[in-house]
């Protein structure tokens, strides 16, 4: 730091001088970029003082006394904003490491908990899940059954960030534990309901959904724990109606248990599960209307289900004005013959 | 000047001439005006750590030479209720409340070598040096 000051100090100089007998903008273009070359090299603003000083010293060596003392109380004055300086570019790096730590956190994130859309005969599925920040507090799983059943999981962690994120492994490696294709949706719910009770502490909610679609009977079987409802399309009667069962969030109770309903889906019949992040997308201020996300299925209910949920995604990404101020996931399971 | 000297902190206004006699000191031994404000300020910061949690304690002042430096060592010595979890005081941002940029890691900056004792109930010693550019 010492070289870099000395070889400035005739730069500096040369600078000062010009400056003061011409007071031309070139000079301060200038030190402008000396500045910056200072940043670069961490130079503390006493230490820009200092060569102030000595710069006038050597240029004019019989400057008023009072001058020089003036120019003495400045560099005091700004020991502390050089002690600032120093705390802040640390806790710039800091950040910087930590930043980087997220994000692979939220690559391992993706590894763990990675789900593939299944093939399931006769059943054409859209998914769109997009988190507000780096980690996804949403988590939805498939499973392929045996006899070409399907099992949806789709949960919310109220709470967002890593410890979200952290919960949901914890489920996902609960339910990959089951014997899935013999358990029923609600029985599903119970166990996780224990598994979250006991390991989770009390500040952490999980709100969830568990359906299964049975191919040959074109039934959905399904739970809900406290989850935002789902929305049956009926295409005969171009009509939505809400699809829902009654129970608590998980991690509440220890026994709390759930119920099972079922649905019988018809030739273009739809479902469609979202979380909380899409009907608390607010545009200026203004909570969206699941009215207004059900008109916009409607109008591309002719489209594939990807296409439908991508194209109601971009609406409301358009909407909040590219920021996402919650984990947004649909789930949208299209009935085809 | 005499190598080894000592101020009493237990009024405020012992802050300032803890400070004076550590840039005086520091001025003979031939630091630039810089270290010179330095070495005030980390001592001005000591001295008021005494002065607020501490109650009462001393600044100790010493010249140490070696073979091939020359530098002022400054111990900050109380009885005060010491400090119960150092990494915590040490950690920046933490006593300045959001970067005013001062406390003990502003000390740690401003001077070469830092070293901190302290037990809680008995008190703590800070120990620290700056050398001579040369």
């Amino acid at each position: 730091m010492d070289k870099v000051l000395n070889k400035n100090l005739e730069e500096y100089k040369e600078l000062l001088k010009n400056f003061i007998n011409t007071q031309d903008e070139r000079s301060l273009y200038k030190v402008e970029r000396m500045s910056k070359s200072f940043i670069r090299n961490s130079v503390l603003p006493e230490e820009i003082v200092n060569l102030h000083i000595q710069a006038m010293d050597e240029l004019y060596p019989d400057i008023a006394n009072s001058f020089h003392h003036s120019m003495n109380f400045l560099l005091e004055a700004m020991i502390s904003y050089g002690l600032a300086h120093q705390e802040f570019q640390l806790l710039r790096e800091q950040q910087i490491a930590l930043k980087s730590e997220i994000s692979i956190a939220a690559r391992m994130q993706e590894t763990l908990l990675g789900t593939e859309k299944p093939n399931i005969d006769g059943l054409d599925i859209g998914v769109v899940s997009v988190p507000a920040h780096q980690m996804n507090g949403d988590y939805y799983h498939f499973l392929k059954g045996n006899d070409g059943m399907l099992g949806l999981a789709i949960a919310d962690v109220i709470g967002k960030g890593i410890p979200a994120a952290l919960c949901m492994s914890m489920i996902k490696y609960s339910i990959d534990s089951y014997p899935e294709e013999s358990m029923r949706t609600n029985v599903i719910l119970e166990s996780l309901n224990r598994v979250v009770e006991r390991n989770v502490e009390s500040n952490m909610f999980i709100t969830m959904i568990y359906a299964q679609y049975f191919p040959d009977e074109s039934i959905l079987r399904y739970s809900f724990a406290g989850h935002e409802p789902a929305y049956y399309f009926n295409a005969m009667k171009n009509t939505f109606e809400e699809v829902n069962t009654k129970g608590l969030v998980l991690g509440v109770l220890p026994n709390a248990t759930y119920s099972q309903k079922e649905l019988e889906l018809e030739k273009d019949d739809m479902v469609i599960f979202l979380t909380d992040g899409v009907t608390e997308c607010r545009d200026d201020g203004r909570f969206i209307k699941i009215q207004e996300v059900l008109n916009l299925i409607e109008q591309y209910k002719h489209l594939p289900a990807q296409d439908i949920v991508d194209r109601v995604f971009k609406y409301f990404e358009k909407l909040q004005d590219f920021t996402l101020r919650d984990d947004f996931t649909m789930i949208i399971l299209k009935k085809e013959v | 000047m005499t190598p080894q000297s000592f101020v009493t902190v237990y009024k405020e206004w012992d802050i300032v001439g803890a400070r004076q006699i550590a840039r005086e000191m520091a001025k003979e031994l031939g630091f630039n005006v810089v270290d010179q404000a330095r070495i005030a300020t980390a001592v001005s910061e000591l001295a008021r750590n005494i002065y607020l949690y501490a109650k009462e304690g001393q600044i100790h002042y010493e010249v140490v030479e070696t073979m091939n430096k020359k530098g002022l060592c400054v111990r900050a010595v109380d009885t005060g209720p010491g400090i119960k979890d150092i990494s915590l005081v040490m950690q920046d941002g933490y006593s300045t409340s959001g970067g005013l940029g001062a406390g003990l890691p502003g000390v740690k900056r401003l001077m070469d070598e830092f070293d901190i004792q302290t037990k809680v109930g008995e008190g703590t010693t800070i120990t620290t040096t700056k050398w001579v550019r040369l």
